[in-house]
């Protein structure tokens, strides 16, 4: 779970163009949307890309972003959860 | 109707008002555009996920205002008027090559030309009448016209104006704030002063 | 200019018809033009409904006299300009006549033949050579093709665009520097807007739905339509019936994101306003409003929330027609324009095919049946990426 928190926090700075960001300032549990680091809707479709991507996770309504994007941490429980073999 | 003040990016140098505010001829147009963005630091990461057009759309704007309070004015009186000829080809080309593999929606995003005025809104406050014209050429006869009569409306104060052009790393940006007071370079807002600023 | 600037002539084509007669009658019927993908190759065939114009390039180039190789949207353009300047009856070259077209994909599906070509070979030369043909290239086609030559400009505002294409001709007849101008947009159905339109998930796999609580995003569609706009003078002269005026109109930038509407619709309901507000009418004087009304989740709520808070309690007669037609992107607001003079002839509103129960949001209850009625003055929207936001009025 560790390593794909941090393996993931690198794939989110990568694939959504956060150079402004190093990984080690994503904390786990950190909002990723509003307030937190301020990411919108297209960043949601990003993130939906790089999961289908990298993990095989697919999310077919986009309405269920914002619950499974929240934060690090609830990114690496939905793919632990829903990673098939 | 006066022009208030210019700018321009052009071979990796970015003039302001006449005068060199940036330059940086040795690195790639991408490198380029990040170490214009770096000298100014406005501190807008967004930056980092615009497409080119709408990068130098950005930084010739953060110039051109750099000394021009537009937040005296209301966002609805502020008018923005673009033109260029390769409206967002750029980015459609790199979308069409990323597009083999899997589809990004931030690149789509950026597949039309007036998403660099929405940005520039974005960042500016800017709410007043948008127009995208693309033309083979730069145009001064349109511009000077049509300026004008966006601003000859009593509710529009000012309006930013120009030409915004990018294709692979050839790229052209001329950038000009029309305002109804005289101020800053108050030259007079003519075809043939345009032609002569652009040059 | 004294005067109004009247509508003398319309055109269009769109999946529910090839002109202007065929469209009325289609709304008429209720049958609506959505449908599979059946003239291009595609992944999505079968699986995402379009709103298609039933006629091949070659069909149509034969119809209308013109090479083979011309473009989709060129194609569509000349067929919607020529019946529009047809309709009007004027000979065009007596007069200071211009073009403006508004089209957000050019021409996409030749450039999308030239592509295999270029990614084997990245000479740039014949990409630039491409590029520079296709951009307003459609535009210029259609100035050949109906011989005008005094003022040709290509607008991209993405969804807005033909709404701002036809108020720039206003514009240009106001102050004197035309006499008439053909105006509107052209957008045909690519597999690059298709994709792309894909991968923002906006796109319903149903046919669309604008404003019903259901809805799960909008079907994209091809076409184009363009009205020819005269000045008073004009009009006097050639001894013509003006169908309109154009009363009033505006342009507003919702400044909030790329591509989503801000929640409350700020800059949908500052261009309604600037719209009314050129057009001296009483907000109570609008009988129908062609709304955007795209089908996706945010721009329903959005336009819906604007137009509740802009009319107050006594909303006039409303419907979206992407129902009918899918949303041509570029060529919408041209399209619409068509259908809100034809509206103002024909005194009908038009149908919001396939709404069942409003949004839970916001409570707008579209016309849902086509009916024949007093309609004196109407407004269409027309909202785009990068936040710009149009509204135009016709009245008779």
């Amino acid at each position: 779970m560790e390593q794909l928190m941090a393996d993931l926090k690198k794939q989110i700075i990568e694939a959504l163009n956060l150079k402004h960001l190093k990984p080690e300032n994503i904390g786990d549990d950190q909002p990723l949307f509003g307030d937190g680091l301020g990411l919108d809707s297209i960043d949601a479709l990003e993130l939906i890309v790089l999961l289908q991507q990298s993990y095989k996770v697919k999310i077919d309504n986009p309405q269920d972003g914002p619950t499974i994007f929240r934060s690090v941490k609830s990114i690496a429980e939905y793919i632990r959860a829903n990673q098939t073999a | 109707m006066f022009i208030s003040g210019t700018s321009i990016i052009r071979k990796q140098t970015v003039i302001h008002k006449g005068a060199l505010a940036f330059e940086n001829k040795s690195v790639s147009l991408d490198d380029f555009l990040t170490g214009a963005y770096n000298y100014l630091s406005p501190e807008y990461p967004k930056f980092y996920k615009m497409d080119r057009l709408a990068q130098l759309g950005f930084l010739a704007t953060e110039f051109l205002l750099s000394d021009f309070p537009i937040k005296q004015y209301s966002p609805e009186s502020v008018s923005l008027v673009l033109s260029n000829a390769h409206a967002s080809m750029d980015t459609d080309v790199r979308y069409h090559e990323s597009s083999k593999t899997s589809s990004s929606p931030a690149l789509f995003v950026y597949t039309l030309p007036n998403i660099v005025s929405g940005e520039i809104c974005i960042r500016h406050r800017i709410k007043g009448e948008n127009t995208f014209f693309i033309s083979p050429a730069f145009d001064a006869e349109l511009l000077a016209a049509y300026v004008d009569q966006v601003m000859v409306q009593p509710s529009v104060q000012a309006c930013i104006a120009g030409w915004i052009d990018v294709m692979d790393s050839h790229h052209d940006v001329f950038l000009y704030l029309v305002e109804k007071e005289q101020r800053g370079l108050a030259l007079p807002h003519t075809a043939e002063e345009l032609t002569k600023l652009y040059r | 200019m004294k005067g109004p600037v009247h509508v003398a002539g319309i055109g269009v084509i769109a999946a529910i018809g090839k002109t202007v007669e065929q469209c009325m009658h289609s709304f008429r019927q209720h049958t609506s033009g959505i449908g599979d993908i059946t003239l291009f190759d595609s992944v999505h065939r079968g699986v995402l409904p379009v709103g298609e114009v039933k006629v091949s390039n070659e069909e149509l180039a034969d119809m209308l006299w013109l090479p083979k190789h011309t473009s989709r949207t060129a194609l569509l353009a000349i067929q919607a300009a020529r019946e529009a300047v047809a309709h009007a009856g004027i000979d065009l070259k007596k007069w200071r006549t211009g073009l403006i077209s508004a089209t957000t994909v050019g021409g996409m599906d030749r450039t999308e033949v030239f592509f295999p070509d270029f990614s084997k070979d990245h000479s740039k030369g014949k990409l630039h050579d491409v590029v520079n043909h296709e951009c307003g290239r459609s535009t210029e086609l259609m100035a050949d093709d109906l011989g005008i030559r005094h003022f040709i400009s290509t607008i991209n505002t993405a969804c807005s665009s033909s709404v701002n294409a036809i108020a720039l001709g206003t514009r240009l007849i106001n102050h004197g520097m035309l006499d008439i101008v053909v105006a509107g947009g052209t957008d045909a159905l690519s597999k690059f807007t298709l994709n792309g339109f894909n991968s923002l998930m906006i796109l319903d796999k149903e046919p669309c739905r604008p404003f019903d609580a259901t809805r799960k995003g909008l079907n994209l569609g091809e076409g184009a339509g363009f009205v020819v706009i005269v000045s008073d003078r004009v009009l006097q002269q050639e001894k013509k019936k003006s169908l309109a005026v154009v009363a009033g109109y505006g342009n507003t930038n919702d400044a909030y994101h790329q591509t989503a509407s801000s929640p409350e619709g700020r800059g949908s309901y500052a261009a309604m306003q600037k719209a009314l507000e050129m057009s001296k009418l009483d907000v109570n004087a609008i009988d129908y409003i062609n709304l955007h009304g795209t089908g996706t989740l945010n721009n329903d709520v959005s336009e819906g929330t604007a137009v509740k808070r802009f009319f107050g309690e006594r909303l006039p007669k409303m419907s979206s027609t992407k129902a009918f037609t899918g949303h041509t992107l570029g060529a919408s607001g041209g399209i619409e324009a068509v259908f809100s003079v034809l509206a103002l002839t024909h005194q009908c509103v038009f149908p919001n095919l396939r709404f069942e129960t409003a949004m839970p949001e916001v409570d707008i209850v579209p016309q849902q049946k086509f009916e024949e009625t007093t309609v004196n003055h109407v407004m269409s929207n027309s909202f785009g990426f990068g936040g710009n936001c149009s509204s135009i009025i016709f009245s008779k």
